[in-house]
């Protein structure tokens, strides 16, 4: 009988809805009204450019990847000392492609991306940001240039390590190019190259101011987590 | 019987002839020999190709990563072909000078080809209508020998500056360029020189704005 069946299930029903009734206050109690929306963690990625197979550019014989590889370790310990999360596409003399590189980056839904490289020509601190013309973020975007919606973020950023490293003395100049890797990446992305501070610091035997200056490699990485420590503050305001 | 004056006159003859082929003789082997020593290969007058015009490059000064334009007559070819090819020729001659500001080794002959073809239309396979106008936007593609990309000096930078400047030039001398495209010994390739993207299209419009 139907009538029966929705009796005996009634009954089954009864000591829930209680237990809902009898529960329901002190619930109420411990969840928020409004929900309060938790800060994203702030993440940066290092990408100490080139390695294994890949030397990069030759500075003074030493090859590119080993600068790039020990400045990337050094900013790592510069931010995690400041409480920034950090992931690093390599941590030793591997092959990584431009776009595992980017893979990483993305993976991490980074608030800020580095890309590190070093050269001998030119004076002080290049940086560049992609050359791809800005675009709307939209929800399908095509690898090779997921970096368009992210560009004005990334001329953001690097206003701010502009600032960091005036600051600290060191020359900086500023472009746009096309960089495989970093035009994939889905988050203010910019590419440091790091050359000697002065003319005079390029010829092999003067130690100030050139690449294998510790002091002048410790002051770049310095101002660099100045800046990203700065760009964290200005991403946590409303 | 023949007369005196006649057996004089033959002699005469005779003589002069001998003469003229001893001179000849000696006027050939001479000829022969400064041909092998090269002197009748100088050149003396240069080879009029073209009337000089006007031609500016954008020069690329490292210190500043900056594009500086730099006027110059050349003696360009007619066809815009060769003229782009001689024009990019010339300025990385000026980049392989000793003291440039931008220093690249090569020259001139790291320019294999250039070669100009209608942009594509948006949307459609089809090359864009001429329709005989003279700046119907144009596709360039530059074809670099693999020895100059590969003895490139390596760097952001100074690859960066290499690719603007060869495009900001292409753009001011032939300008319905729109775009570039590079190849090296005809095979696209990732990167010039481990770091600039080598694998795109450029557009001529943002070569100065990248500045």
């Amino acid at each position: 009988m139907p009538w029966i069946n929705c009796a005996v299930g009634m009954k089954r029903l009864l000591p829930i809805f209680a237990g809902t009734f009898l529960i329901a206050p002190l619930l109420a109690a411990q969840v928020p009204a409004a929900p309060v929306a938790r800060p994203a963690r702030f993440v940066v990625v290092l990408d100490a450019a080139h390695g294994g197979s890949d030397n990069g550019a030759s500075l003074n014989g030493e090859p590119e990847k080993a600068f790039t590889l020990a400045l990337s370790v050094r900013l790592r310990s510069l931010l995690a000392a400041r409480g920034i999360a950090v992931v690093t596409t390599r941590e030793a003399d591997k092959d990584v492609t431009a776009d595992q590189r980017a893979e990483i980056a993305n993976h991490a839904a980074a608030q800020a991306c580095l890309s590190l490289h070093a050269t001998e020509s030119g004076l002080g601190v290049h940086l560049f940001t992609s050359s791809l013309a800005p675009a709307q973020p939209a929800r399908m975007v095509p690898w090779k240039t997921a970096q368009a919606a992210w560009v004005a973020r990334s001329l953001e950023l690097a206003g701010v390590l502009n600032s960091a490293l005036a600051h600290a003395s060191v020359p900086v100049i500023l472009g746009r190019t096309g960089l495989p890797g970093v035009d994939s990446m889905t988050c203010p992305a910019v590419a440091v190259e790091i050359a000697p501070l002065t003319a005079a610091a390029r010829t092999p035997g003067h130690a100030a101011g050139s690449l294998d200056d510790t002091d002048y490699q410790a002051q770049v990485a310095t101002a660099l987590a100045a800046a990203l420590l700065e760009w964290r503050e200005g991403s946590s305001q409303p | 019987m023949i007369p005196r004056y006649q057996k004089v006159l033959f002699v005469l003859l005779l003589v002069a002839s001998v003469g003229m082929g001893v001179l000849l003789w000696h006027l050939l082997d001479r000829a022969h020999q400064r041909l092998l020593q090269g002197e009748a290969s100088t050149p003396t007058k240069a080879p009029a190709v073209a009337p000089a015009v006007q031609a500016t490059l954008y020069v690329a000064n490292d210190a500043d990563n900056s594009l500086q334009p730099q006027v110059l007559a050349l003696p360009l070819p007619a066809s815009p072909n060769e003229r782009a090819q001689a024009v990019l020729g010339k300025l990385l001659d000026l980049y392989a000078t000793p003291g440039a500001t931008h220093p690249v080794p090569g020259g001139a002959s790291s320019i294999a080809q250039v070669f100009l073809l209608p942009v594509p239309a948006a949307g459609s396979g089809a090359a864009a209508p001429h329709g005989g106008a003279q700046d119907a936007p144009e596709l360039a593609v530059i074809n670099l020998t693999a020895a100059f990309a590969n003895n490139h000096p390596s760097g952001l930078e100074t690859e960066t500056l290499t690719v603007l400047s060869l495009c900001a030039t292409l753009h001011a001398v032939l300008p319905q360029v729109a775009q570039v495209r590079f190849l090296v010994d005809g095979q696209p390739r990732a990167t010039l020189a481990g770091h600039t993207d080598l694998s795109r299209i450029y557009l001529t419009t943002e070569t100065m704005t990248s500045q």
